[in-house]
């Protein structure tokens, strides 16, 4: 919120809530201001550069030839949308998003599920460890995924039974889409594993106990009572998942650079504009995939009721 | 708990430990191979050897890689530290005092932290192009505020909600001044708050690359992840198999070194956040 408006509120309210003091009203404007710089960094960095961006969407912009910019409308988007390329690119981020968050969901389950019943001794080694691939650099992992599978330096093709010795990993689609997955699955299930921890912590322990009382199994007890009982940290988890590999980039350009048909939607935004110079097309490529973005954020929070602005409230 | 059970546990444990540590432990391998041993098809070395640290430490690769840890580090901390200073403030603020707009701050940084990193780089790059910002620090930080500020005010409005603030009055009341009940009561209660979080930031914009490759040209300002990227073909004669894995090592030990000193504030920060019942 702007200072100028963040003015305007507390006249309009002051005659119907009277108690509302002088103190009241210093202690609003105090919030504010504290929360002016940051609000201002936030609009200044990413809101300009996105109106900006739309703007340079509407123009036939090619840095290499500044002079022959013109107004086309929306001809950029009908471009980008009548071209196979882009569908192309859509479908692998669709398809790397659906394979990792599924895999991801499953397998961080159970690791949240090891380490919430791990002894308490083993507890602090595991929640090292389940840190390292989150914190490590994704173009290193990405790296020692592609030297792993590699047909010089890679041991893979050794060491699985069913697998060709000559087998090129990266030569083909499937074999490279597969290789992606599986570094991004590596290095961001332990993320999801902990916001499932987490959600794991909040299941009644009386429920539990309840349930094993009354003779149920442990996969009736895991499907009636922990899962809806953690229904919240599980979609929390989904929703950030999704959007994070959506974007998928720094895995694609290290291992195949799109080739084999492996662009991803980001990585065809970065191939227009910052390796063709077509800033205009660039532009309606990024402002497409914002738009997708914004579209899954709203499903998830409407579709699914993921509340996460009322999440933080209940927290007072 | 029975002894089988116990048993299985532990094994799951070790798994966890496996799968989190293989790759890492891949590319420590790589990095003490000697070229000839590269293709060699086996996970460990024949020999262990120290020439590809000195070939990015000394050698021939240090032009490219010293500079951009150098980026890397400088960059990465001056973000994390506006970032810090400015949530700071801003999370007092959510977490303490009662105004209009709490929602739309908590908002506007969520949706920005979700936001594709990509769709900011095609504008910027050509502002950047026309203001002079283009391959510098400044170029890089202003932009890597989008990721770490926040983030930073998510984790800490979390922190700070956990505080007990009324310990400041408490104390103010026992005599202290009010720069000592900051200083003795506020600042032990919150720093590790603040700790945390700027941990979690400097790892974000660490990770960046989308940013470091787009938005530089030379080692003025490029950081490390683009650079390595670069390493492919800066070496004619061989590949930069072995210089790229060890420079890996080198800028993921000061991770492990963070995350093994603080992995206990660590996750609470990761999941305090985002999962608050």
């Amino acid at each position: 919120m702007s200072a100028t408006t963040s003015t305007a509120p507390p006249p309009q309210r002051a005659p119907r809530t009277p108690h509302r003091s002088d103190r009241a009203r210093q202690e609003a404007r105090l919030g504010m201001m504290l929360c002016a710089p940051a609000i201002l960094v936030l609009l200044a960095v990413v809101g300009y550069p996105i109106l900006q961006a739309v703007w340079d969407s509407l123009f036939s912009y090619k840095l290499t030839n500044p002079d022959a910019r013109s107004f086309v409308g929306l001809g950029n988007f009908v471009l980008v949308l009548s071209d196979s390329i882009w569908w192309q690119a859509l479908g692998v981020t669709v398809l790397i998003t659906v394979v990792t968050v599924a895999v991801e969901l499953v397998l961080g389950f159970a690791l949240a599920l090891v380490m919430n019943n791990a002894l308490s001794t083993l507890r602090p080694a595991l929640r090292t460890a389940i840190l390292i691939p989150y914190a490590i650099i994704t173009v290193v992992s990405a790296f020692a995924f592609r030297f792993m599978f590699d047909l010089t330096s890679g041991f893979m093709n050794l060491w699985l039974p069913f697998v060709p010795e000559d087998l090129d990993w990266f030569g083909s689609f499937g074999t490279s889409m597969a290789v992606v997955a599986l570094s991004e699955i590596w290095k961001t299930t332990p993320f999801i594993s902990l916001l499932l921890l987490s959600g794991l912590a909040q299941v009644p322990g009386e429920l539990q106990e309840a349930a094993k009382v009354d003779g149920a199994t442990w996969w009736q007890r895991m499907r009636r009572v922990t899962i809806p009982n953690m229904k919240a940290a599980i979609m929390v988890a989904l929703l950030f998942r999704t959007l994070d590999a959506f974007r998928i980039f720094d895995n694609i350009f290290i291992m195949t650079n799109g080739a084999a048909g492996t662009e991803s939607v980001a990585f065809l935004a970065y191939r227009q504009t910052i390796q063709r110079l077509e800033i205009g097309i660039g532009s309606a490529v990024s402002v497409l995939l914002t738009i997708a973005v914004a579209l899954i954020a709203v499903m998830f929070v409407k579709g699914f009721k993921v509340n996460l602005a009322g999440s933080t409230r209940a927290g007072r | 708990m029975s002894g089988r059970s116990t048993a299985w546990w532990w094994v799951g444990a070790l798994a966890i430990v496996l799968y989190c540590m293989f790759p890492v432990a891949w590319i420590v391998s790589l990095s003490l191979k000697a070229p000839s041993d590269l293709d060699n098809g086996s996970f460990l070395p024949s020999a262990v050897t120290w020439q590809n640290y000195e070939l990015i430490l000394t050698g021939s690769a240090s032009e490219l890689f010293l500079p951009a840890l150098r980026n890397s580090v400088g960059i990465c901390l001056i973000a994390t530290g506006i970032a810090v200073v400015l949530a700071a403030l801003c999370a007092y603020a959510v977490a303490r005092l009662d105004f209009p707009g709490k929602a739309f701050v908590l908002g506007l940084s969520l949706a920005v932290s979700m936001f594709p990193v990509i769709s900011i780089v095609t504008p910027l790059f050509n502002i950047w192009r026309a203001i002079g910002l283009f391959d510098t620090w400044a170029g890089l930080v202003i932009p890597y505020l989008s990721i770490t500020l926040p983030l930073s005010i998510w984790t800490l409005t979390a922190f700070f909600r956990e505080i007990p603030w009324e310990m400041e009055q408490a104390a103010q009341v026992d005599g202290a001044t009010t720069a000592q009940a900051f200083r003795k009561v506020i600042v032990p209660l919150a720093g590790p708050g603040v700790a945390t979080t700027a941990i979690i930031a400097f790892f974000l914009a660490w990770n960046d690359f989308v940013y470091g490759i787009s938005l530089t040209s030379t080692e003025a300002a490029r950081p490390v992840p683009a650079a390595l990227a670069f390493f492919t073909g800066a070496s004619q004669f061989e590949e930069p198999t072995g210089a790229i894995s060890a420079a890996a090592v080198i800028v993921t030990i000061p991770v492990v070194v963070l995350v093994l000193l603080f992995q206990r504030q660590i996750v609470a920060g990761l999941t305090q956040g985002a999962v608050k019942g």
